[in-house]
């Protein structure tokens, strides 16, 4: 049994112990134990990303009690990848916001920063749907205190609603894994895969229920469109390192529909084909179209960023909503480049905000502001990645889409939609930017602007260090892609995971 | 029984979903609240129901009622209990500061808080 499986729950859960305990008033030493964590993180994350590489399967039993019995983490291709895209997102953001002095702005950021690593890396490994639904408690509980972190009466609000919508949607999850306890008799991810293939079809009705009812939880987390009310409000209050955390939570969810989906509801599957799939292209679509035209009227920066994470999120879904090996592939590049993108367009929009003190991220012309060229062109190059042009991975992502759906009977549809909102997006991104960019008003006379305090530099580095990933993910496309087809076909073949599982091989 | 206990648990739910769509933050915590109860009494009810039986295999038991949904009920009843613990202290937060407990936020903001970072 390879112990490292469990390292990137554990490491997190232990550190945000010694963070809260220990150095509560040494903010320094918080610093440095947090970001000397994310390190570690990142290195285990390449090794067991390597190890997964071989394409093995690893089973990782708590206790030692074989599956179905105990709790399970699985570490294949997948999960690998997505624990290593985390723990890539996690330490540039944390640089981020060490540099800006987010971290000191309220209390307990670093503990919660890790609590929140430890169950998205906990939701990306397990193989049991209970302990799935208990990762997303501990990732939603430490997301809440971060969302409010630093405080102020929208952001409280908005924090309300945060926080209402998910409870629901916990609940929700929790009716899910009654009625398919109640039908299969198991939770554990594998054995459902067996127990469903065991029913018959005419007695399938509550196996039915319960898939779609995960399929709304699922949604709920990927914010797809009509559930998607809670994220416009909460990415623009959140305090923007958290909103740049986030762009990675909305992946879990798509995540879990990737594998439940492929796994446990396979299209082979004969109760429940067909019974999303149809559904999730069409709003996937409207996902798509309501996010870039959201950008289009977006009156401030903060609500840009937002809804072009949803509209990211809806050509995601599109991809995934294809359930075959060639749109899985698509799908999973789309989502390295969505996760990062979002999160270097949310702290470009910091840094505008940071310099233009009270005119904040109002779509209007302010006065010049510090490092004006530098956060301009960084601004330019997120938003280059957001719209998917070229040369950047947006682009190669939707070619990718665009190409692997050409087999669906919906690929006129889904070409037009897709062409379209990217030209409305490229144009909301062109407004506002020259809004705030092209012609600086003249600083006003009778409040003569102090020279700008010095800005720091280390807010830059993480943000260049972000773009400069999108690039490498746009350059090696052909190597990662090769990792990634092997990834499709990993999950489009779950025998090969039950097998591991279960044991039986 | 069955009759009883589905009773209760859509009874619970269709409380718990009428106090939710009341947009205060008091009536949707209490909702919330009634939302969690019942889907604990769904999952307990998932594992069957059964009267006098033991949950734990011994020898000489014949029948048994399946020990994990209380396993599960008891992980859930400590989460929702904690996560009504955070959502009261949150709803209080917004309430002392901003002197309402609407939960949907109005469009635009006002004068004062035109910067939102």
């Amino acid at each position: 049994m390879n112990h490292w499986i469990i390292a990137p729950v554990v490491l997190p859960a232990v550190l945000a112990a010694v963070l809260t305990l220990t150095m509560r008033h040494h903010p320094p030493l918080q610093r440095v134990f947090s970001l000397a964590g994310v390190v570690a993180m990142l290195a285990v994350a390449l090794g067991l990303t390597l190890h997964a590489a071989t394409g093995t399967i690893e089973v990782y039993e708590l206790g030692n009690w074989p599956a179905p019995f105990g709790i399970v983490l699985v570490l294949d291709r997948l999960s690998a990848l997505m624990v290593l895209l985390t723990a890539v997102l996690a330490g540039l953001v944390l640089l981020y916001a060490v540099g800006s002095g987010w971290d000191q702005r309220g209390k307990n950021f670093h503990p919660l920063f890790q609590f929140q690593l430890m169950g998205i890396f906990g939701a990306f490994l397990t193989g049991d749907a209970f302990n799935l639904f208990v990762f997303f408690e501990v990732l939603l509980i430490a997301s809440y205190g971060l969302m409010i972190h630093a405080g102020g009466v929208r952001r409280l609000k908005a924090g309300v609603q945060y926080v209402i919508y998910n409870l629901l949607g916990s609940t929700l999850f929790l009716f899910a894994l009654g009625t398919l306890y109640a039908v299969t008799g198991t939770l554990n991810m594998a054995d459902l895969a067996v127990r469903a293939a065991e029913i018959p079809v005419e007695d399938s009705a509550l196996l039915r229920v319960g898939a779609m009812l995960l399929f709304l939880v699922f949604a709920i987390k990927a914010a797809l469109l009509p559930l998607h009310f809670w994220l416009p409000e909460t990415y623009a209050e959140a305090p923007a390192p958290v909103a740049a955390l986030f762009a990675i939570m909305t992946k879990v969810g798509a995540y879990a529909i990737l594998r439940m989906y492929t796994l446990v509801f396979g299209p082979d599957l004969g109760a429940t084909a067909e019974l999303i799939d149809q559904m999730m292209i069409y709003t996937a679509l409207i996902t798509l179209a309501v996010g870039m035209i959201g950008i289009l009227g977006a009156k401030r920066l903060g609500r840009l960023a937002a809804f072009a994470a949803i509209g990211s999120m809806g050509t995601l879904l599109i991809a995934i909503a294809g359930f075959r090996p060639e749109t899985t592939a698509a799908a999973i590049y789309y989502m390295l480049h969505s996760a990062l993108a979002g999160a270097l367009l949310f702290l470009v929009v910091d840094l505008v905000r940071e310099r233009r003190g009270d005119m904040g991220g109002a779509l209007r012309p302010g006065p010049r502001m510090a490092q004006h060229g530098l956060i301009s062109a960084l601004f330019f190059g997120a938003a280059i990645a957001t719209a998917g042009m070229p040369p950047l991975s947006g682009f190669i992502g939707k070619l990718l889409v665009l190409d692997a759906v050409r087999d669906m009977p919906e690929v006129w549809l889904i070409w037009t939609v897709v062409l379209a909102t990217s030209l409305v997006a490229i144009l909301g991104l062109s407004q506002a930017g020259s809004a705030v960019f092209w012609k600086p008003a003249p600083a006003p006379d009778d409040a003569p602007q102090a020279a700008p305090a010095a800005q720091p530099a280390l807010p830059l580095v993480a943000v260049c260090a972000m773009l400069g990933v999108i690039v490498a993910l746009s350059v090696f496309a052909g190597p990662m892609m090769g990792y990634i087809d092997a990834t499709a076909a990993q999950l489009h073949a779950p025998d090969g995971y039950v097998a591991a599982v279960l044991g039986t091989n | 029984m069955e009759l009883l206990f589905a009773t209760a648990i859509g009874l619970l739910t269709a409380a718990g979903i009428y106090l939710v769509l009341r947009l205060r933050s008091f009536p949707v915590i209490i909702g919330i609240s009634l939302l969690t109860y019942a889907v604990n009494l769904f999952i307990f009810g998932a594992g069957r129901l059964a009267i006098n039986l033991p949950p734990v295999l011994r020898k000489g038991v014949e029948t048994y009622t399946d020990p994990l949904p209380q396993a599960l009920v008891l992980t859930a009843i400590v989460i929702s209990f904690g996560m009504t613990a955070v959502v009261v202290m949150l709803a209080l937060g917004a309430y002392l500061s901003g002197r309402e407990d609407c939960v949907n936020m109005d469009e635009g903001t006002a004068p004062g808080q035109e910067n939102e970072a």
